[in-house]
């Protein structure tokens, strides 16, 4: 577990996190998602949880954005705040 | 001074952790669109994902799947040398859950917006005391 | 205002991890009590390499049962929550092919389905693009063979039931996107996609009660013994085996049961 490639993810993961929600466009809002969701199966392929990384790669990273883009798609992509 | 730099840097996990379930609530309670609450709920959940699959971490130790040698038989097994496996299993149903409970909320969002032609929450709340008058 | 309880929300609980143990510690309370025990004696008991397999499918199968439940609980909401019958009169659109781009607009009637001058288009139409069709055609199968892979594969390295059953279903939806909804409904219809969710739970309950008949604890998998063949360690092995072949076919029906309820608004005759 090499702790400086830890920290680089680790603050990858909080500085999209917070794009995420901070965005006004809906749809660059879900890919910045499948963004943050990618850098946290990497976290955890580096913690040695491989399964769990295994996992949040598919759903994460693949199903759930897919379901976002989905639905932002039938209905508004624009958003006040 | 020694003993908080010790602290900062043994335990930055918890950290990451603490900013990253922040992040997530203030996406919840402050925002008000619907499909932003929803990614803020999304990023709290794999928060806490994260959470637990730290705490699970030993050092010197490799990942839980235990190779055999040439024998059939396996060596001997020392606890110490792998990874604690039992927050992966409990982790492994909460992401499960996750995925299920974001099919549901984006459902929801789907058939708010049929109803009212908007995601706004304010927009949504004018109209609901509108049309109680 | 909301600002200000975050921040105090954080600052508490940055306090309270003053008494947590430092990271890496063997000697954590999380790791001293039950994992060196399912450690220890994975391979003499049921002679699965992947731990973390082994402890989600046999030791601690009864959870996995109910996330499955959950799982299919969740199409099911969704399925409720969205659906529309169609009522039939209503617009469709056409487009003439030999002269090119000449859309026409009916209402009520329609034309029969396989006639080769006409086809039917979307209310947003995307024009036919090649290079997508080609290089989905191109990668469906083998992500298809991969999943089947990480379904059965699961003892030995990372992967497993769920993993394999959200690649299938991710392999699917990547038909549905790169042609259009129809001709995925046409594949893999929603009543076949609901009846196989319903299936993958009946299989996992079902092998559970099935060792109940056998005269043992409800999903103890070593009375499968007898019906196998073999000795209890490797029928435990196989237990697990079909188990995760339950949660698979569950995964992949919900998510294209959910893909395909909100991707077209419940009416299910156009999609992304």
């Amino acid at each position: 577990m090499i702790w400086q490639l830890d920290f680089i993810i680790l603050t990858l993961v909080i500085i999209s996190g917070i794009a995420a929600i901070s965005i006004r466009d809906l749809l660059s809002a879900a890919a910045l998602f499948g963004a943050y969701s990618f850098m946290m199966c990497l976290l955890w392929a580096i913690m040695g949880a491989v399964d769990v990384a295994f996992t949040e790669a598919s759903v994460g990273a693949g199903i759930s954005t897919v379901l976002f883009v989905a639905a932002v798609f039938r209905t508004t992509r624009r958003s006040k705040d | 001074m020694d003993d908080i730099l010790f602290i900062l840097i043994s335990k930055y996990n918890y950290w990451g952790y603490i900013i990253l379930m922040m992040v997530g609530l203030y996406a919840m309670i402050i925002k008000k669109n619907l499909v932003k609450k929803i990614i803020g709920m999304s990023i709290m959940q794999t928060a806490i994902i994260f959470f637990y699959v730290s705490i699970g971490v030993k050092k010197n130790a490799t990942i839980p799947i235990i190779t055999r040698g040439h024998n059939n038989a396996a060596d001997i097994v020392r606890a110490a040398d792998y990874i604690n496996p039992l927050p992966h299993v409990l982790m492994l149903t909460a992401i499960v859950v996750a995925v299920a409970t974001l099919g549901v909320a984006l459902a929801l969002a789907i058939k708010v917006y049929r109803h009212y032609d908007t995601l706004e929450e304010d927009e949504i709340h004018d109209f609901l005391k509108n049309q109680a008058k | 205002m909301g600002l200000i309880t975050v921040v105090l929300c954080g600052a508490m609980l940055l306090f309270g991890t003053a008494d947590f143990p430092g990271w890496g510690d063997p000697q954590s309370p999380a790791s001293s009590h039950v994992s060196p025990y399912y450690i220890e004696k994975s391979i003499p008991q049921t002679s699965v390499p992947n731990i973390v397999t082994a402890v989600l499918a046999d030791y601690r199968g009864y959870d996995t049962m109910f996330e499955t439940t959950v799982i299919f609980t969740a199409g099911i909401a969704c399925f409720f929550l969205l659906r529309i019958q169609r009522k039939e009169p209503e617009i469709r659109y056409y487009r003439h092919i030999p002269t090119g781009i000449t859309l026409r607009v009916e209402k009520g009637a329609k034309l029969p389905e396989d006639s080769k001058v006409f086809e039917r288009i979307d209310t947003l139409y995307t024009p036919h693009d090649l290079i997508i069709k080609t290089t989905a055609r191109l990668v469906i199968p083998f992500l298809l063979i991969f999943a089947l892979y990480v379904i059965t594969h699961g003892h030995y390295g990372p992967g497993g039931g769920f993993q394999g059953g959200v690649i299938l279903g991710a392999a699917i939806i990547l038909f549905a996107i790169s042609y259009d909804l129809r001709s995925a409904s046409r594949k893999l219809s929603e009543r076949a996609a609901a009846l196989l969710s319903a299936a993958g739970v009946f299989i996992y309950a079902g092998t559970g009660a099935f060792c109940l008949l056998l005269a043992s604890n409800f999903l103890d998998y070593g009375a499968l013994a007898s019906i196998l063949g073999v000795d209890p360690v490797t029928a435990r092995s196989h237990g697990i085996l079909i188990v995760e072949i339950g949660v698979g076919a569950t995964v992949m029906a919900v998510m294209v049961w959910i893909y395909y309820n909100l991707s077209s608004r419940g009416k299910h005759d156009e999609g992304l």
